[in-house]
């Protein structure tokens, strides 16, 4: 069991901190989206549920993969895959910032101790045609987490406007863990019969993935992967709302959204694989944004979505 | 007379906005408060991260009642224009007054506007300020509608009067609803606190630890962060803007000063000054002995138990991260350039797009060698040296260094061509040929480097003219007018001269080529290949192109020209945007000199003259003429030159013609006649000498000698006379002094 005061002492002590800090604070406790995905804020969860007028609560984890950022698991801070703590609140509640230093308190990191401030950070996501206003936290300089107020999301203005926050959890895990190599980060409590640290789950993992997303990966493949995720979100979209077999009103926005991540981790492939020139980069990056726009209009025109017949 | 204080509570504050919105607080409240006949003694305004507040002192408790008197209809006048008339004025016929006047009587009305309390205007006023607040960028949050820079949580609005009796003005925006309370420091206040008047606010705030002024916090920041550096025989550099941000950044500065890793001494300054405030908001703290960066100072925002050493060690480990990225980098790109030199570094730049319409940056530096060598001789430099230096003066955009701190672009470039033991000239062209950057940038001065900074500029504008990007109004995106304004400092810096049309063309054809490799024939770009080499020949492109066209027709080697052909397009189209692109220039030196006190209408008679491409020439002439006009010599040769025009203008009107032909001394019939032949055949070869030796004052000192002659020839010789034979000859003498005058400058576009 994690110990609920005092230091955490494992990566998935701070994992499970938060899980049960923000479970108390009302979150819906989600898992995972079952994608590859470039941030946590791909996560249906947060993309399609800030839109609408429903309020809506939930915090997961995330993994997310940045083919770019690969370094064969040896830079002590870059990884191609890691994880991020999600937490979306819609509205956002008046104490948003008073709930997530309570996270911080919750994982062991004291304010008595511990300068933590809020530096300006406006957040842009281009393939997302999202925008929002915020921070990032830092504590003793160290940038800890995101902390935006969503504006718009797909070309929406949100209303009411969801609260996001964004924890870098290796990064935060190594500062408050004393860590300074990622792979020497214990994943799990160090006295464990089986002590594992984060390089004997990931080193390997980071090896084989740098060397095919920069050097392997089928380009061509990936490119027509593209083509087709892109033309089947929209064949998808382009369905009449009406379901002829049950008769039922049912607007296909997820498995659209899902070909939409599709494209949007595509593209992120072939740009690591170097094969994307700066001005083809534009263009591609507006093409995901319209397939988010798409899913974005549809999502609205969903009961979630809060759309009343 | 009481005195106001608002305080509007907020999450943070972005730093950059704080000073401003303090300001526009002030602004906004105060005018709205005399606009509404409230007057007062002082205002001030503060601003923290998470608070904008002012206080107004002696303020006026009412408004002042006013009366306004109007007069009405006759009381005769018909029923409903007396009803209509105590509508408009809101008043009963009983409070009417009847004057008599002469056409009769009339009514007149007596308007009283009642004084309105002083916390009726702030509540109206405060509120409309909130809502329409000029913030930068604003947003909203939760289910609400307001917007404000971030998340507004409170706001406190209270008049305080002279028993110290405060009382909140009641106010409610969006549900939040105005008081006297607020909150100190986020983690060492003590929780909410009433507040009765401003010196209350300040001294609980600072109790709670808060410094309310933002220069307050500034100091304390900069004496105490100097006093530490100093006790460690350091000293702190200098850095303002990072001094405002900062401010803006805490409520309680407390200054921590740390050490930078031994590891990382090494490094260039400026990269370790520039990884430390860009990311990590940290002072320099340099040895003044050897110059070198060896520690930091960060501000934080809390005092701690252990006084700072758990915050310290954190941002010392933070930076020691950042530290050895940036020295990931420097060794990095060291080592490339050591194994394949600068040259090798700038390979990937055929990867990289300057503009999609004008190719590649290795596309652009191979123009900016070709134009930087073209230029070399005519400034002294050795050709070679200045084509290596051009080919690598942006290899470091390619550097790891530079992906990471685009600002350290030009200088990573010396310290590389340094490393890779180039000649300084080189080192110092990769650093120097952006500038100047800006009014505080100086214009480089060694040959190399102002050949290369030359060439990137004109390829930069010749580039953009040549796609038709040309900078409209306040639109500039790529920077076009510092572009212009670079060639015109780094020309005047440097006394240089040089017919800039010729480069011009030579440049526009270099982008034409580049535009049309791809759907020209070959035989089209072989032949503007060849012309580019032959403009310096014929001083322009048009010349350049007939000789070589003629020259490959002679060998039945010329390929197709006409309609609709690349050669025919570039024909046409080359010397009409070479001539707008040097007015570009024309009007950038017109706003220069205007700025150095260059009179308009001068740059004006000077820009019309030959050789107006040689900047240096220009602005001789200019300012010979400017200091000329404003001597008694100048209101001579100036006076002497109009007599003459406005005569010959008004005859060549008149009769249609010319007055161009020589006039013949032997028509001559008076002494005064004949001696203005005299004087001018003695002025024009002196005048000639002067004009060849570029000694503008002296021709126009001739020049001016010649109005005694003139003077005494109009008043003894009458020029419009019946004698046809007479009245030519002395036109074309008007036109001969006219001519001569017209040598310096266009004397007709002089003003007075």
């Amino acid at each position: 069991m994690a110990q609920t005061n005092g230091k955490p002492r494992s990566f998935q002590e701070i994992i499970l901190r938060l899980q049960t800090y923000w479970a108390g604070q009302g979150c819906a406790m989600m898992q995972p989206y079952d994608m590859e995905v470039g941030a946590g804020t791909f996560h249906p969860a947060t993309t399609l549920r800030s839109l609408g007028s429903k309020p809506w609560a939930a915090a997961y984890v995330q993994p997310s993969r940045r083919p770019t950022d690969g370094r064969y698991g040896e830079n002590p801070n870059r990884l191609q895959h890691y994880y991020q703590y999600q937490v979306l609140i819609k509205p956002s509640p008046p104490n948003l910032q008073d709930l997530y230093l309570g996270s911080l308190k919750a994982i062991g990191i004291d304010m008595d101790l511990h300068d933590i401030r809020f530096v300006e950070d406006d957040w842009e996501s281009p393939t997302l045609g999202a925008w929002g206003l915020g921070w990032e936290v830092w504590c003793d300089g160290m940038e800890v987490s995101q902390f935006t107020y969503f504006q718009q999301v797909g070309g929406h203005d949100c209303a009411p406007v969801s609260g996001e926050l964004t924890y870098g959890l290796e990064r935060l895990a190594m500062y408050v863990l004393g860590v300074d190599h990622v792979m020497d980060m214990p994943f799990n409590d160090p006295a464990a019969p089986i002590p594992l640290s984060y390089g004997d789950v990931f080193r390997q993992t980071e090896q084989e993935y740098s060397r095919w997303n920069f050097d392997i990966a089928n380009t061509e493949v990936l490119l027509r992967h593209f083509e087709e995720a892109e033309a089947e979100c929209e064949a998808i979209l382009s369905h009449p709302y009406e379901d002829p077999k049950t008769g039922q009103r049912i607007v296909m926005v997820h498995p659209a959204y899902d070909q939409c991540i599709k494209a949007s981790h595509l593209f992120n492939l072939l740009d690591a694989r170097g094969v994307i020139s700066v001005t083809e980069r534009q263009a591609y990056i507006g093409r995901v944004r319209a397939l988010a726009k798409k899913c974005a209009d549809a999502f609205v025109q969903t009961e979630a979505g809060g759309y009343a017949a | 007379m009481p005195d106001l204080l608002i305080e509007l509570f907020s999450e943070e504050i972005p730093a950059r906005m704080q000073a401003r919105a303090a300001e526009d607080l002030k602004k906004r409240m105060t005018d709205a408060l005399v606009e509404a006949g409230l007057t007062y003694g002082g205002a001030a305004g503060f601003a923290t991260p998470r608070r904008l507040a002012l206080a107004v002192e002696g303020l006026l408790a009412t408004s002042p009642t006013t009366r306004e008197e109007r007069k009405g209809p006759r009381v005769d006048a018909p029923e409903k224009a007396i009803e209509g008339f105590l509508r408009g004025a809101g008043v009963t016929r009983d409070q009417l007054e009847v004057r008599d006047e002469k056409k009769g009587q009339v009514y007149y009305a007596t308007i009283t506007r009642p004084g309105r309390p002083a916390a009726e205007i702030v509540a109206e006023e405060l509120e409309k300020i909130i809502r329409n607040f000029p913030w930068p960028k604003s947003m909203r949050w939760g289910a609400g509608s307001l917007r404000w820079v971030r998340p507004l949580h409170s706001i406190l609005c209270i008049l305080t009067d002279e028993m110290g009796e405060a009382t909140v003005v009641d106010l409610e925006i969006d549900g939040i609803p105005a008081g006297n309370t607020t909150q100190g420091h986020r983690f060492m206040g003590e929780g909410a606190f009433a507040v009765s008047s401003f010196d209350d606010y300040r001294a609980k705030l600072r109790r709670d630890h808060v410094v309310l002024e933002a220069q307050e916090r500034a100091d304390h920041i900069w004496q105490d962060a100097g006093n530490q550096a100093f006790a460690a025989g350091l000293e702190l550099v200098e850095d303002p803007g990072l001094l405002a941000e900062v401010s803006g950044l805490v409520e309680w500065p407390v200054v921590l000063m740390g050490q930078i890793g031994e590891d990382f001494l090494g490094l260039p300054g400026e990269v370790l000054q520039t990884s430390m405030r860009e990311h990590q908001k940290f002072f320099s703290v340099r040895n003044p002995k050897t110059g070198r960066i060896e520690r930091f100072v960060t501000v934080a925002n809390v005092e701690t138990a252990d006084h700072g050493a758990t915050i310290l060690a954190g941002n010392q480990k933070v930076l020691s991260a950042r530290l050895s990225d940036a020295k990931f980098f420097w060794e990095n790109d060291l080592r490339l350039v050591r194994d394949k030199g600068l040259a090798g570094m700038a390979e990937g730049l055929s990867e990289v797009t300057f503009h999609n319409k004008l190719g590649s940056q290795a596309a652009r530096i191979a123009r900016i060698e070709a134009l930087s060598r073209d230029l070399a001789p005519a400034l002294g430099a050795d050709v070679d040296m200045v084509g290596l230096a051009a080919t690598v003066a942006k290899a470091d955009l390619q550097s790891e260094m530079v992906y990471e701190f685009p600002e350290l672009q030009g200088l990573m470039g010396r310290y590389y061509a340094e490393a890779e033991g180039l000649a300084p000239e080189i080192a110092a062209a990769c650093e120097e040929h952006y500038s100047p950057l800006g009014p505080s940038d100086a214009a480089p001065t060694g040959a190399v480097s102002v050949a290369v900074a030359l060439a990137d500029k004109l390829d930069t504008l010749t580039g953009f003219w040549a796609i038709d990007e040309k900078p409209t109004g306040s639109k500039d995106p790529f920077a076009l007018r510092r572009a212009g304004l670079g060639v015109i400092r780094i020309i005047l810096a440097n006394d240089l001269r040089l017919s800039l049309g010729q480069f011009v063309d030579a440049q526009l054809l270099r982008q034409k080529i580049t535009l049309h490799r791809h759907k020209a024939s070959s035989g089209e770009i072989d032949t503007l290949e060849e012309v580019v080499e032959e403009i310096a020949d014929h001083g322009v492109f048009g010349a350049a192109f007939h000789a070589v066209m003629e020259r490959l027709k002679a060998q039945d080697k010329a390929p197709e020209a006409g309609d609709g052909s690349v050669l025919n397009g570039v024909e046409t189209s080359l010397p009409e945007l070479s001539v707008d692109l040097l007015a570009f220039l024309h009007d950038r030196l017109k706003v220069h000199l205007r700025d150095e006190g260059i009179r308009h209408d001068v740059i004006d008679a000077c820009l019309v003259m030959p050789r107006a491409d040689d900047l240096t020439l220009l602005v001789k002439r200019a300012q010979a003429l400017g200091a000329f006009l404003g001597s008694e010599d100048g209101e001579n040769l100036l006076q002497g030159f109009k007599r003459a025009n406005n005569i010959l203008t008004q005859a060549e009107e008149k009769d249609g013609v010319e007055y161009s032909y020589g006039a013949d001394a032997k028509f001559a019939e008076s002494d005064e006649e004949k001696a203005i032949f005299a004087a001018l055949d003695a002025a024009e070869p002196e005048i000639a000498r002067a004009l060849e030796a570029e000694d503008f004052a002296a021709a126009m000192a001739v020049m001016a000698g010649l109005r005694p002659a003139v003077d005494a020839f109009f008043e003894a010789v009458q020029i419009n006379t019946d004698n046809q034979v007479l009245r030519r000859n002395r036109l074309n003498l008007l036109n001969r002094i006219r001519a001569t005058c017209l040598q310096v400058a266009d004397l007709t576009r002089i003003e007075g």
